[in-house]
């Protein structure tokens, strides 16, 4: 028989626990809402960066019209020997399945890749921590001694990504790229449009196939269920669950920016203009992929710290019942040794 | 009340500036450009330097690294890198990197090495000189 005092320091240990998990959810939310704007705040720029880009490609003699190659190396398609893979997972824990399902898939991308030279550009800590237990580490100069290296450790520039932190990993890549030691870059992130709307996706960004189109070689969506969860943790958090945000004016005012007919004054040769925009380009590409990667993450944790706190819920409940059912046996026990003892006198 | 022609400032992270302003200046690839509402549509390649706009009366000054500048006869759009308003600026830091670079020059032994750090260079000195006129 469970004793009574047990049962009812259980229930006091779980209720505290629940209450880590209301506040951490709490707090993933209104994080989640900032990474949110975040994300907002970074739209005007990638689309006007891809208009002018799109308007250019007109101009700029970037393709050669008889071979139909291009003609700046990142646009240039190589056989696939060497490549580079980001990963972007999170710097903590606590957020369900974000960073093991994004590993679990990162680490399948890399079976279908065997075979070739993979250098491993790991953002957050969880996915370095995991990669470098099986990998080795070695610096891109170095001289490779395993066909699947660590070549970049990037954590704690996770909590708010700052577009100064983020450009010179990328630009790091695209000059390995540029001097033709990789062949192809990947991306493998989170994927955040909304709540509800999340999916994990491998993405190549180098060499970069259509300006303003994706090119995502595959995409796990979320399953109905762990939408319904996520929805509902969203709600009982107060965070909106699709994105109700309306297009303000410089949203609206980006995606015309630059498409008009006019004829411009040119300061600087269009190819010329081309050349130095690309790998900005391909930079913001990857910072998008950051922003919305945290987005995810705290989405994540909300969810998961949301049915944490059921379960504990729930788990208090099955416990109050059986401290009860006890605590009632041990004074129907108490009551029949009384009238046991009284019958035997 | 002066004719005034709108302006936009965008960096990746953020809108930093959106207003209307009398004259702007800013520095062209190939040198420093002013303009005035009516300016016929040009596009240019930012240099790192100085971002100055008036609007009734009153200057305010950005410093850039890297940008691109769309300019129509009633709107100048910019997209920079980095945009920032002189009470944005860390002076300490700035002063640090300075320092950094300038060590950084002399120790150079290649062109590439030299060139990035004269970049750093020019781009703390933008930094503080736009802290300087707050």
């Amino acid at each position: 028989m469970p004793n009574v005092l047990d049962i009812k320091r259980r229930i006091r240990s779980v209720k505290s626990t629940r209450q880590i998990t209301k506040a951490m959810k709490m707090v993933s939310a209104a994080k989640l809402r900032r990474a949110q704007e975040r994300a907002l705040a970074a739209r005007p720029y990638a689309q006007m960066l891809t208009n002018v880009l799109k308007s250019l490609v007109q101009r700029a003699d970037v393709i050669d019209p008889e071979t139909g190659q291009a003609k700046h190396p990142l646009l240039e398609a190589r056989p696939e020997r060497n490549i580079a893979v980001v990963i972007v997972t999170g710097d903590r824990g606590l957020a369900g399945g974000f960073n093991s399902n994004l590993l679990k898939a990162a680490q399948r991308f890399l079976f279908t890749k065997e075979g070739l030279n993979i250098d491993l550009e790991c953002v957050g800590r969880k996915g370095r921590d995991f990669f470098v237990r099986r990998y080795p580490a070695q610096k891109a100069s170095e001289e490779r001694t395993a066909s699947v290296r660590v070549t970049g450790e990037h954590y704690g520039i996770l909590k708010a990504p700052q577009f100064s932190h983020v450009a010179p990993i990328a630009e790091d890549i695209i000059a390995r790229y540029d001097a033709g030691e990789l062949d192809a870059v990947y991306i493998i992130f989170n994927e955040f449009k909304s709540v509800i709307a999340q999916r994990l996706v491998v993405e190549q960004i180098l060499p970069v196939t259509e300006l303003g189109e994706r090119d995502i070689e595959q995409a796990i969506e979320l399953s109905q269920e762990e939408r319904e969860h996520a929805g509902e943790a969203a709600t009982t958090a107060g965070v909106p669950l699709t994105d109700t945000h309306e297009k303000s004016d410089v949203e609206r005012h980006a995606e015309t920016f630059f498409t008009g007919a006019t004829d411009y004054i040119y300061e600087q040769p269009a190819t010329q203009l081309f050349r130095e925009l690309l790998p900005k380009y391909v930079i913001e590409q990857i910072y998008r992929a950051m922003l919305e990667s945290v987005a995810a993450e705290h989405a994540a944790r909300m969810t998961a710290m949301d049915s944490a706190t059921n379960n504990a819920g729930e788990l208090i409940d099955t416990l109050t019942l059986k401290m009860n059912r006890a605590r009632q046996a041990a004074i129907t026990t108490e009551i029949i040794e009384i009238v046991s003892g009284a019958a035997a006198l | 009340m002066a004719e005034t022609i709108e302006l936009e400032i965008v960096t990746p992270e953020r809108m930093v500036v959106k207003g209307r302003a009398e004259e702007i200046q800013i520095p062209g690839r190939g040198g420093y450009l002013g303009i005035l509402p009516g300016h016929a549509p040009l596009i240019t390649e930012l240099a790192v330097g100085e971002i100055e706009y008036k609007n009734a009366g009153t200057v305010t000054r950005l410093s850039v690294a890297w940008g691109f500048a769309e300019v129509l006869p009633e709107k100048v759009t910019i997209l920079a890198e980095t945009a920032e308003l002189a009470e944005d600026i860390d002076v300490e830091r700035a002063n640090a990197a300075r320092e950094r670079a300038l060590e950084n020059i002399h120790k150079a032994d290649n062109p590439g090495a030299y060139e990035e750090a004269s970049q750093a260079l020019s781009r703390a000195e933008s930094r503080l000189a736009v802290a300087k006129q707050k």
